[in-house]
């Protein structure tokens, strides 16, 4: 039997080094591939910040050259820009608060690059994402504290069947330990944080540098105004820094209505929710997520909550979860994935959210 | 390995090799020594000199040997500049001069008080002198670059038509000659070329070499100082082996040239290659000037609509073919070509074009073998939607 060809994506780092490797060793006919997703000029980018810098593209080609492997660039900043950067001020700007990472995946880095590699003859992707497929299903990553699944919800049986994560059942420690063993040179390369094309970290500024300033009022849900902004986009559920007001009691974020400029805030109680509906809903087995229980995360890192899935009409339209217990500060845009135990059963976009009913501040 | 990447770095040839390979393996000689050791690899170094401007019609004591021919082009361009005074230090260059002209040029136009004026292109590549004519200004024209043939799609220019409007407006002309100095060829008193830049490893030469040649008498400021070598234009320890190689690969191709048969060859295979992509696609776009007789001989700049030149790449080095792609970033990303997009290509056919080059040592082997690499990568790629 032919040996499968791979194709995987190499961003530089060393959980992408160590999926290479291990496709390697895993006997597959492996290619990298990195993608170039920044145009920012070489002499502006700066080492160690954010990903896609030319360190990045030179690490992942010298991997590349240990391991054995054919290596290309390929440029895909337009398609990023398009359905990522753009997207992310659009959705801020909405009064939305996205994930970029889910986009991204769903876009240009697992889904699109998939379609692309099978275009290419090959057989599968591989990428260093913490999570695992099995038997054409997704689960979380054995390292818990590193897993990504919630970042991978959207994908269906058609990518799984052709997705390969190497690294789901090792922690980040043993990945690292592989690097070594190996002598890649990404082996003790930091991790990236915050969101790509925003390495200093300042979304605010970042936005409002693309936005411009809209200023508005903050006020309450009264309609009391308690101060100004310089840009709803600045502000995102559940936000209680720099409001720039003076209250006896600490007020939080509840709503960004972008439209009126307005933001509204409140007290701590009135961020729980009892229910979010969910667009552009899928299930990992590609059959619709049907009416039960399951878990839900609402957050890349943060609680799970258990709730019954409501779906609101055929496959495709709406699903609305009725949490167990109430959760705080959920804002729209983000994702919710839902799980049974480790199977990931697929997920949506929070479109909206219903306040638990009683408000207790009031 | 079938290679068709000639333009990108051509073959070593055996002849720079043999010339090389003495003075790699010679005890520790540097030219500009008085003794035995460095006389031996001066007179090897001068040997390289004559070879060099016989190629380009040109004395040997023009020749100024430089790292290759990116410096060749940024010490035209900036050491013009800076021989003139302020006011009188504007640019005009063709819009697709290499980015080693191109970005000297915007480099002194940001730091040295410098003007830049790109002139246009036809949809064939070919510079349009009425328009070159019309930036001109007069007194004020420091330097016009025209290059000899372009390096992504093989249009020759009207060097010597050029060169007589940049002296009637009193400037100097650079002609990169980096890709045609082999074929067809250049000849600095015929084309009255002031300034010329030649690589090594574009005419089978060692990386790491080329020259400017400067006709006499023309005002250049040094870009590097030191120990004065190069008649003071280009300070530092000339390296005698790759000067010694480039030499001897420029000989070589122009004994090429003056073989009867050998043009007409390089051109037999390129008919062949198009001839073959044709009969598999027959909506091939040939970018570069529709006379094959004008341009570079060895060079098919060929646009497959629908398909991603980065896929055909890499369909075609699983096959074991090389070619390229537009030109490649810092990261080595394929970034669609500014060559085309001034012929007037939108950025999706850039990025649909492939560039095959071929050159002294290709084969009908090597046509064929990437013919029917060719033929394997389009029957995987379906033809996409050129705007996605």
């Amino acid at each position: 039997m032919n040996r499968p060809q791979v194709l995987v994506a190499m961003s530089g780092g060393v959980d992408s080094s160590v999926a290479a490797a291990l496709a390697v060793e895993a006997g597959w006919d492996v290619t990298g591939v990195h993608l170039k997703l920044a145009d920012t000029p070489a002499h502006l980018q700066v080492q160690g910040k954010g990903c896609c810098t030319l360190v990045d593209a030179d690490d992942a080609r010298r991997v590349a050259g240990t391991l054995g492997i054919p290596f290309y660039v390929w440029d895909m900043a337009e398609e990023f820009r398009r359905a990522v950067v753009d997207d992310f001020a659009e959705e801020y700007a909405g009064g939305r608060t996205p994930n970029p990472c889910a986009r991204c995946n769903e876009r240009v880095k697992v889904v699109g690059l998939l379609a692309r590699a099978r275009t290419l003859g090959f057989d599968a992707l591989a990428t260093g994402h913490y999570a695992r497929v099995e038997d054409g299903r997704l689960y979380r990553a054995a390292d818990r504290a590193k897993d990504q699944s919630y970042v991978l919800y959207m994908l269906g049986p058609a990518e799984l069947d052709h997705l390969r994560l190497p690294l789901g059942r090792m922690t980040k420690p043993e990945v690292r330990a592989t690097a070594a063993r190996l002598g890649l040179r990404t082996a003790a390369k930091p991790e990236s944080f915050d969101v790509c094309f925003v390495p200093d970290g300042d979304t605010a500024g970042w936005l409002e540098r693309r936005l411009g300033r809209r200023p508005g009022q903050v006020v309450d849900a009264s309609g009391r105004v308690l101060g100004g902004h310089q840009g709803a986009y600045r502000y995102t559920v559940g936000q209680r820094r720099g409001l720039g007001i003076a209250t006896a009691t600490p007020r939080y974020v509840l709503r960004v209505e972008p439209a009126a400029a307005r933001v509204v805030v409140g007290e701590r109680a009135e961020l729980a929710i009892r229910g979010v509906e969910l667009e552009r809903a899928s299930a990992t087995d590609g059959r619709g997520l049907r009416p039960g229980h399951a878990r839900v995360r609402l957050r890349a890192h943060g609680q799970e909550a258990g709730c019954q899935v409501v779906p609101l009409g055929p496959e495709g339209s709406g699903v609305r979860l009725d949490l167990d217990e109430p959760v705080a500060a959920v804002a729209p845009g983000q994702a919710a994935v839902l799980y049974d135990g480790d199977l990931v059963l697929g997920g949506g976009t929070v479109a909206a959210t219903v306040p638990a009913a009683s408000s207790p501040g009031r | 390995m079938p290679y068709l990447d000639y333009a990108a770095s051509a073959p070593l040839r055996a002849e720079a090799l043999a010339a090389m390979l003495p003075l790699l393996q010679r005890p520790a000689a540097n030219p500009s020594s008085q003794h035995g050791p460095g006389r031996a690899a001066r007179a090897a170094v001068e040997t390289a000199r004559e070879q060099v401007a016989a190629l380009v019609g040109a004395a040997p004591g023009e020749v100024v040997f430089t790292s290759g021919g990116t410096e060749a082009d940024n010490l035209a361009v900036k050491g013009a500049v800076l021989a003139r005074p302020e006011g009188a230090r504007q640019l005009v260059c063709t819009a697709v001069e290499h980015h080693a002209v191109l970005d000297a040029a915007a480099w002194a136009e940001a730091d040295a008080g410098a003007r830049v004026a790109l002139a246009p292109v036809d949809p064939a590549g070919r510079v349009d002198l009425e328009r070159l004519a019309g930036l001109l200004e007069p007194g004020r024209t420091a330097l016009v670059a025209v290059m000899a043939a372009n390096n992504e799609v093989g249009t020759g220019q009207p060097v010597a038509a050029a060169a007589g409007l940049a002296h009637a407006a009193g400037a100097v002309l650079l002609c990169d000659a980096v890709q045609a100095a082999g074929l067809p060829g250049v000849d600095m008193g015929r084309d009255g070329i002031d300034l010329l830049a030649l690589a090594a490893h574009k005419l089978g030469g060692p990386t790491g070499v080329g020259a400017l040649v400067v006709r006499a008498g023309a005002d250049l400021r040094p870009l590097l100082h030191g120990g004065g070598q190069e008649r003071g234009l280009r300070s530092g320890t000339l390296p005698a082996a790759a000067i010694a190689g480039f030499g001897a690969a420029a000989a070589a191709a122009l004994a090429e040239r003056q073989a009867p048969g050998f043009a007409a060859t390089l051109a037999g295979h390129r008919a062949r290659l198009l001839a073959g992509l044709r009969a598999l696609e027959p909506h091939l776009v040939v970018n570069g000037d529709p006379d094959a007789a004008a341009a570079l001989p060895g060079l098919l700049s060929v646009r497959f609509p629908g398909r991603r030149a980065e896929d055909l790449l890499l369909l075609l080095d699983r096959e074991g073919v090389a070619c390229s792609a537009g030109s490649a970033c810092a990261s080595g990303a394929v970034t669609p070509s500014h060559v085309l997009l001034a012929m007037g290509r939108g950025p999706a056919e850039a990025r649909e074009t492939v560039r095959f080059s071929l050159g002294h040592a290709s084969t009908e082997a090597d046509v064929d073998a990437a013919v029917a690499a060719v033929r394997g990568a389009l029957e995987v790629l379906a033809p996409q939607e050129a705007a996605r």
